[in-house]
């Protein structure tokens, strides 16, 4: 393994399964010596916006890969889908994100405020999009601990100059 | 499977270097095996990591993962990525003549 490794996310997406990709990589990276620098843009930021971070959610709404078997329905078939007339009543989206919360919890995988708290610890740089922080009206303060600095997409370009870049 | 010399003692290894009989690892082994990882000396902190991996290598046959590691031996994820830097995961285990950690968290 090169001494010097890098790798950088960039988070771009919100949505609760859209949240570990990053985490799980960024967190093995870690610990077989990599360098990580993670880059939160639009909505991306909720993954480290203190109000949202525990709230994050999953739709089943025109989600073709969640089956009814996820919801715990016996599918012998193996492809039965969740129709969007389903996926669209009240409650559904609380339903499956529920749901993949208690898979995660099943696995013994860390929340993702406390996973963004580990790679930290670690040595992960997590950083904000500027960009998207303006649009959003969002301070440094909106952000959990761990988050560096709002930087440019121009910063970014210079921090991981030589970085292996990995976008989600 | 190949094997190498550690301490005068001959000891089974894989081709990424990591023991493959637990049985064979010993204290003195631990302490060359750290110093070929970069750390000239193993602490009473060092210690307590490796016979964490220990007790639930040799009872699992397993090398536990990292979070397993701070979970069940108390050491917080800074403490373990300073005692072992650059790479804990596959340091801690070697160390522990153990195989590399399965599992992703």
């Amino acid at each position: 393994m090169a001494e010097d490794r890098k790798i950088a996310f960039i988070c771009s997406k919100g949505n609760l399964d859209m949240a570990y990709p990053a985490l799980v990589m960024g967190w093995a990276a870690l610990g077989n010596g990599i360098d990580v620098t993670i880059f939160f843009t639009f909505w991306g930021l909720d993954l480290i916006n203190k109000k949202r971070v525990d709230h994050l959610e999953i739709s089943p709404l025109g989600n073709t890969s969640m089956k009814m078997n996820l919801m715990g329905i016996p599918d012998p078939i193996g492809r039965l889908g969740i129709p969007n007339v389903v996926g669209m009543l009240p409650g559904m989206t609380a339903f499956a994100t529920k749901l993949m919360n208690d898979k995660m919890k099943e696995l013994g995988v860390p929340p993702v405020r406390e996973y963004l708290q580990m790679l930290s610890d670690a040595g992960a740089k997590l950083y904000a999009c500027k960009m998207s922080v303006d649009m959003m009206k969002l301070t440094k303060d909106d952000f959990i601990e761990g988050v560096e600095d709002i930087v440019t997409a121009g910063d970014f370009m210079d921090m991981t100059e030589g970085a292996q870049i990995i976008f989600i | 499977m190949p094997t190498r010399v550690i301490c005068g003692k001959t000891v089974q290894v894989n081709d990424e270097g990591f023991m493959t009989n637990p049985a064979e690892w010993d204290r003195e082994i631990a302490v060359e095996l750290a110093k070929e990882e970069g750390i000239p000396e193993l602490t009473p902190a060092h210690w307590k990591v490796i016979d964490y991996c220990r007790q639930v290598g040799v009872s699992s046959g397993k090398a536990p993962t990292l979070r397993q590691i701070t979970t069940g031996s108390g050491l917080s994820t800074k403490e373990l990525f300073s005692l072992f830097p650059k790479g804990p995961a596959k340091k801690v285990a070697r160390i522990s003549g153990l195989g590399k950690p399965e599992g992703c968290v």
